[in-house]
């Protein structure tokens, strides 16, 4: 009965805020029944209430409780290395370079390796990022160059020279396409040749749709992501596809990139975050 | 013929006789399966809501045929009026009168623009044109350097007088309107007869990179301004088509990462916001993935048929 003073254009209202910020049918329309049921045994009758509601399940569908720590130090006498993977454009190479001047700026000693060896100027891009950070980019002179001897070569330099952090960038590759995965789970064995890899960051852009799910699923598949960087937040998009992501596959967002600058990304917060995915 | 959104519908309607007119009742409960598929491909909000009442209002006026049950009769509307609005008025690349014809690429950052340059102008060089690239985006560590590797790859002259930002250049170095202006006086002296200017990547939201996009505009007189939109993009093309729509001005759409499977349903977003042309379809990495667009086949996509 309460149900009656909350007329059918909230719910709508809430339906759609939550599917624009590609929420995702199954996530939204089941915050929706939550919330529904909420107000029966809660006998709410303001608008205003279902609003605070909406927040507080948000936030526990986003989960504040997981880890989302880097694994970021020497262990075993060897580098962390971590791996950067995703579809093409998201915004991989300047995640490295990003997290590159973090690293810096704990003052960890850091190396790149530019394991795309595909794509027109990547391992030039990422040599620049470097240059701007202040760390050197282990690459092939040669175009085409196999991408795991590339990652073998930039941990065994990261060996050498006892650095705590390796940052592999890899190409973009899009999920469907399984000769390219089975690329990247070479990239990854052949490294970890070398020394165990400590963490998979999958990047997701901000703008993807639910494509992102199949996304991450395969990615994980193939070289275990264990962390995603959610990536051009500081425009209009609102994320809200890695909601689904975190739920269905336990892997946290770790990181979100506001910019194309070297001083743009930041540790994931989810009152933020959810904030902004229900602010219209 | 039909499979899994018609197959979901049937189910909806084994109660149902399915004789004469299709009823309310039938068309409301196909509409909200519908509603999902659409939303499930990532096709606007209120794309979606508008869509949804133009069907409903065709499908009640619609006699049952024989042959289909009423839920394959709702899709069969569903899929011709995606086709018509997806379709709309297609056209190919307008060419100017007195060459060159301009040709400005414009976008989200990692849309495809810098490879789509290389595609274009491989494409247009194939049919007999003498295309050049301009670099006009200073901005992006190596974008100059990219497409000019593109350029080699396509075997056409590319415009790069700033190397912008690279390991040498922290910086950007130079203007990209006063380069995509040089290159228009580059070409001319040159003799080709196509230019393509490839900008950098901006967000919706970024009015001074808005306003850079749109002094090229005006100091270049594109013939086409061509929208790249990634494939794999969600509700955000809503608000992406429209500034882009008005902060540059577009004149036809390429979609781009088809080669994935992401069902697309930007597509009839940016149609329906801006009700420009989607023109091509770029299907890959390599400069030959390249495509006319065909609305019949985005409708299928879409639908996951
Ligand atoms: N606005 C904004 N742009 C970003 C962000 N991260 C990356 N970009 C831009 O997105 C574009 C693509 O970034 P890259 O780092 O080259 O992406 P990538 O995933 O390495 O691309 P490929 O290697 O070609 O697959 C560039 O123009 C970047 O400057 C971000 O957080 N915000
Ligand atoms: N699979 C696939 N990849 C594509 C396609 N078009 C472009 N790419 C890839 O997407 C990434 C970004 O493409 P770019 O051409 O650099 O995009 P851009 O719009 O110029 O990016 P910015 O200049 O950074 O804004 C690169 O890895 C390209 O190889 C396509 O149709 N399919
Ligand atoms: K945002
Ligand atoms: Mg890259
Ligand atoms: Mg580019």
């Amino acid at each position: 009965l309460a149900q009656d003073d909350i007329d059918e254009d909230v719910w709508d209202e809430i339906e759609e805020t939550l599917l624009m910020s590609d929420l995702g049918t199954d996530p939204a329309m089941e915050l929706v029944d939550r919330l529904k049921e909420r107000v029966t045994v809660e006998g709410t009758r303001d608008p205003e209430a279902v609003r605070t509601m909406l927040r507080e399940e948000l936030i526990k569908m986003v989960d504040p409780t997981m880890d989302r720590r880097l694994a970021a130090t020497r262990k075993d006498g060897k580098p962390a290395v971590m791996m950067v993977v995703g579809v093409n454009g998201v915004g991989k190479t300047t995640t490295v370079g990003k997290l590159a001047r973090v690293l810096v700026a704990e003052e960890r000693n850091v190396i790149l390796g530019a394991a795309d060896t595909f794509r027109a100027a990547a391992a030039e891009q990422l040599t620049t990022w470097g240059e701007r950070v202040g760390v050197e980019t282990v690459r092939s002179e040669q175009e085409g160059a196999d991408p795991a001897s590339v990652a073998f070569s930039a941990v065994e330099a990261g060996i050498q020279q006892e650095a705590d952090v390796v940052l592999v960038d890899t190409a973009g590759r899009l999920h469907s396409k399984a000769n390219l995965m089975e690329e990247l789970g070479k990239v990854k064995r052949v490294a970890e040749k070398q020394a165990p890899v400590d963490e998979v960051l999958l990047v997701i852009d901000a703008t993807t749709g639910q494509n992102g799910l199949m996304q991450a699923k395969v990615f994980t598949e193939a070289v275990d992501v264990t962390g995603i960087v959610l990536t051009k937040l500081d425009g209009t998009a609102k994320g809200g596809i890695v909601v689904a992501i975190q739920r269905q596959l336990g892997v946290p967002v770790k990181l979100i990139g506001l910019g194309e600058g070297a001083d743009d990304l930041a540790p994931f917060e989810t009152e933020a975050f959810v904030d902004a995915l229900i602010a219209s | 013929m039909f499979n899994s959104l018609t197959e979901r519908l049937s189910s909806t309607f084994k109660n149902l006789r399915g004789k004469g007119r299709l009823t309310e009742a039938d068309i409301d409960a196909t509409a909200r399966e519908i509603r999902r598929a659409l939303l499930d491909a990532d096709v606007a909000v209120p794309a979606v809501r508008q869509f949804i009442k133009q069907v409903k209002e065709r499908a009640l006026g619609e006699e049952v045929s024989e042959a289909l049950n009423p839920a394959q009769q709702v899709v069969k509307i569903v899929q011709s009026e995606l086709e018509e609005i997806l379709g709309g008025e297609t056209r190919t690349l307008q060419l100017a009168k007195t060459p060159p014809t301009v040709i400005m690429l414009v976008g989200l950052q990692g849309a495809g623009k810098t490879t789509l340059a290389g595609k274009l102008s491989k494409h247009l060089k194939q049919e007999g044109h003498a295309p050049m690239l301009v670099a006009a985006d200073l901005q992006r560590p190596n974008a100059v350097k990219q497409l000019q590797v593109n350029g080699e790859r396509a075997g056409v002259h590319v415009f790069a007088p700033h190397p912008g930002v690279s390991s040498e250049h922290e910086d950007p170095t130079g203007d990209p309107v006063e380069v995509a202006k040089a290159g228009l006086e580059e070409a001319k002296n040159r003799q080709h007869d196509v230019v393509i200017i490839d900008t950098a990547g901006r967000l919706g939201v970024d009015q001074e990179l808005m306003q850079q996009a749109s002094d090229i505009r005006a100091a270049t007189n594109p013939d086409e301004v061509l929208f790249v939109i990634d494939a794999m993009i969600g509700q955000d093309a809503v608000a992406t088509a429209q500034a882009f729509n008005e902060g540059v001005g577009f004149t036809g759409v390429v979609l781009s990462k088809m080669d994935g499977d992401a069902r697309g349903g930007a597509a009839l977003s940016v149609k329906y916001i801006t009700g420009k042309p989607i023109m091509y379809a770029s299907t890959g990495e390599g400069l030959g993935d390249f495509e006319v667009f065909h609305p019949d086949r985005m409708a299928s996509r879409i639908l996951d048929m």
